[in-house]
């Protein structure tokens, strides 16, 4: 018998936050993370932790910026019209440098739009997570056990680098359950000495600021900031290669997208189509090497995307538009089957590339 | 079995989500690999609800079951959906209390079982998602107690452990049925 | 003999205040109650955004600098995650009682346990002298060429009467710096917004009525008689809710 359990991925996620150190949660409630929220309502109290229901999605993630300033882990999660409303707070914590986790549960836009999964906050998350110059690193959990695992690496990544990560699941991921272990060890702890804490009248003031009214100066902390995130593009990208080794089709494809596109995969293999997969696990950075790589082999690309097709854009700038790279979706709620994806992999094999 | 794909339809309220959890759990016990993945939002009050099971000895893929090899169909507008979308040489369980038609196909194996009129009957009224589990272990020949007890303790809380016996005598009830 | 110095908790910094401005008044007063309450050491303030959004450098204590509007919730944040520390948000009209109302109102209404200093000085000074939502009827702003027109943009928001009918607030006393002995009161109050907070009884908010002399289009002095001709009757100062003396005269 076997030691895991049976979690929802939204509840994994907030006991591995509460694994990792986080004892911070403030949110607001929206439909398909919801149960995050109530996860930490029950837990927070129990283990000296705050929850906070905020009165909106604005007010929680400032009162993320307050806990972070403080130097503490502290996270908040919502769906993506929630997100938007907090993309004021994501740029204000790039600009003063704090450390945060954000989750997106997303589901299908724009406007109000519905409250099935979707991944069209791939462009909100990877490029436009609020006004000024500035990344997040960007998460996509395909399992419940990634759900947990990468709220960990999120929380650590995000206090090496003094910026927000956020974990881009979805409905299905969120809601499903699968057996998962929690096994992390202590927190790491990182040099907040930046943090303000009261100076105790025993070191000059701290100041939690993203205000630089002298353009030199402000470009000074951009370039600075650009520099962290090179490093991160060189030493944090993460990606998962299914099937590659002698691939001539690369379906690229995350979180469920990728789970449906495997169905696929291994039906066409049975067929004796040569087909892989790249999944991307870090959005941002994006696996840009990898895909450079199998396009010196792989005739032709397949963005399998829960949206109009905007991760597609990333693989035709990773692969310099050296292949032709075809769009696989549905939007609006709904998600592609895998016989979908086996006939655009079938008629891409088909093509041999020839276009 | 390698893989097998299991969706439960019903309405709100007949405990399919927690039928699927118990299965779920149950192969979680037997060292299978699993997923449960269940229809949310404005469906969990009252309307059509659904959950996807797998259980297979490899990797779950899409954790989505849009071709089941089992189809339990809890109301008529959950057959009406799925009746279709079941595998050829798979199975239909259909609770012939609550639904009067007849599996209009005739490439699938179906099972008529009274779940919802032999719960009432046997004072359980709400198990009758219980008496359809049972059904299911045994038509798979899956009822070994060890990895049933051990799923219920999982999926029956602590403060409703009085209903651990109820939940077996539905089984059984089922297996008979 | 030192007969008077500058308080410690006040950076020695020149500030970027207009001459005439009554900010300088209440930092110093805010810093001389932090002196006085020993306390400096383990507070944390917040900075809004307006003319007082660099009140980051003018202050020794370690300082955020929020959102527009958000300090009250960025001060949730921070007391919530240290409660043993001091809290407290300077904030203007426009970033009190405009963008960040919704802010401002729940804070108050969870009675959090910070001390929120709110200047109104009825106009928008950092961005050049708009209509604020504490500008009187009838005053010339930017943004109301011809007078505000309360048909047409409605009537000032008075912030202290309205958070007086939440049950969550602790204090709220709205005071002015526009004379000697106002000055006095106002210190006095400041300073009960803070002890309150150390006492844990809750959401302590300080309202100075000020001037803006360069954008009001006066000078300094006569900004000052205006506050007495024109704010203080449309924005009577006083206590409008202080629980704990409520309850002590048995009146809750």
């Amino acid at each position: 018998m076997t030691d895991k359990v049976l979690m929802k991925g939204n509840e994994a996620l907030a006991e591995a936050a509460i694994m990792a150190g986080c004892r911070h949660y403030f949110g607001y409630p929206i439909t398909p993370q919801t149960e995050v929220a109530a996860y930490m309502a029950k837990r927070m109290p129990k283990i000296g932790g705050t929850f906070l229901q905020a009165e909106s999605e604005i007010a929680a993630i400032n009162m993320v910026y307050g806990v972070a300033s403080a130097g503490f882990r502290v996270m908040t999660s919502s769906s993506s019209p929630g997100i938007a409303l907090k993309s004021e707070g994501l740029s204000y914590l790039a600009g003063a440098d704090l450390p945060a986790l954000v989750i997106n549960v997303q589901r299908g836009g724009p406007g109000l739009g519905g409250i099935q999964p979707s991944q069209s906050d791939y462009f909100q998350a990877t490029k436009a997570g609020g006004h000024g110059d500035f990344r997040m690193i960007v998460l996509a959990p395909a399992s419940v056990q990634e759900m947990a695992d990468l709220t960990v690496k999120g929380f650590d990544l995000a206090d090496k680098y003094r910026m927000t990560s956020m974990i881009l699941a979805d409905g299905t991921m969120g809601q499903m359950m699968e057996p998962v272990s929690l096994n992390y060890g202590e927190p790491t702890k990182y040099d907040k000495s930046w943090a303000v804490t009261g100076t105790e009248c025993a070191r000059p003031h701290n100041i939690v600021n993203s205000l630089f009214l002298q353009p030199d100066e402000l470009e000074k902390f951009n370039f600075i900031r650009y520099e962290r995130y090179k490093q991160i593009e060189e030493n944090e990208t993460m990606y998962e290669e299914y099937m590659m080794e002698d691939a001539e089709i690369c379906v690229v494809a995350f979180g469920i997208s990728a789970r449906v596109a495997k169905n696929a995969i291994v039906q066409a293999r049975a067929e004796g189509i040569k087909v892989g997969m790249i999944r991307p696990i870090t959005l941002w950075p994006f696996p840009k090497a990898p895909m450079l790589k199998a396009s010196e082999k792989v005739h032709t690309f397949i963005s399998v995307e829960m949206s109009m097709g905007q991760m597609i854009e990333d693989i035709e700038l990773a692969i310099r538009c050296r292949r032709p790279v075809k769009l696989c979706n549905r939007v609006g709620g709904m998600i592609p089957s895998p016989d979908q994806v086996y006939a655009s992999i079938v008629e891409t094999a088909k093509e041999g590339g020839a276009q | 079995m390698s893989t097998r794909q299991i969706l439960i339809a019903g309405f709100g309220g007949q405990g399919i989500l927690f039928a699927g959890k118990f299965l779920a759990y149950k192969g979680l016990m037997e060292d299978k690999q699993v997923s449960w993945l269940p229809s949310y939002g404005p469906e969990m009050r009252g309307g059509t609800a659904s959950c996807s099971v797998i259980i297979s000895d490899e990797p779950v893929g899409s954790p989505i079951v849009s071709t089941p090899d089992l189809l339990v169909a809890m109301n008529l507008p959950s057959l009406d959906k799925y009746e279709s979308s079941v595998v050829p040489g798979g199975t239909i369980i259909v609770d012939s209390t609550l639904i009067e038609r007849k599996v209009a196909r005739d490439d699938v194996n179906v099972v008529y079982i009274p779940a919802t009129g032999l719960a009432s009957e046997n004072g359980m009224p709400t198990l009758a998602n219980m008496i359809i589990v049972g059904k299911i272990l045994k038509l798979y020949d899956e009822f070994n107690m060890e990895g049933v007890n051990a799923a219920l303790g999982k999926v029956i809380s602590a403060r409703h452990q009085d209903m651990l016996q109820f939940n077996l005598k539905a089984m059984e009830l089922g297996a008979d049925a | 003999m030192v007969v008077f110095e500058k308080p410690k908790a006040l950076a020695d910094v020149s500030m970027h205040y207009c001459p005439g401005c009554t900010h300088g008044i209440v930092h110093r007063l805010v810093a001389e109650v932090l002196d006085e309450l020993g306390i400096e050491g383990k507070t944390v303030g917040v900075a809004p955004v307006g003319c007082s959004v660099m009140a980051y450098n003018y202050f020794n204590c370690d300082m955020v600098e929020a959102a527009h509007g958000r300090a009250p919730a960025v001060a949730t944040g921070l007391k919530r995650a240290m409660p043993d520390r001091v809290i407290f948000t300077y904030q203007g009209d426009g970033d009190l009682a405009s963008i960040g109302t919704a802010e401002t109102v729940h804070a108050a209404a969870r009675n959090e346990n910070i001390t929120i200093i709110f200047i109104n000085n009825a106009i928008y000074g950092m961005t050049g002298g708009q209509m604020a939502p504490t500008s009187l009827p009838g005053q010339v702003t930017q943004t109301s060429p011809y007078g505000r027109d309360t048909s047409h943009c409605g009537f000032p928001v008075k912030v202290c009467e309205m958070l007086s009918q939440l049950d969550g607030p602790e204090y709220l006393e709205r005071v002015a710096v526009n004379n000697v002995k106002n000055v006095k009161n106002a210190k006095k109050a400041i300073k009960k917004a803070f002890e309150n907070q150390l006492a844990g009884k809750g959401f302590s908010l300080v309202e100075v009525v000020s001037s803006c002399p360069t954008n009001w289009g006066m000078t300094p002095k006569k900004a000052l008689e205006w506050i007495d001709e024109k704010m203080i009757p449309y924005y009577p100062l006083g206590v409008y809710k202080d629980r704990t003396a409520a309850k002590e005269q048995g009146g809750e």
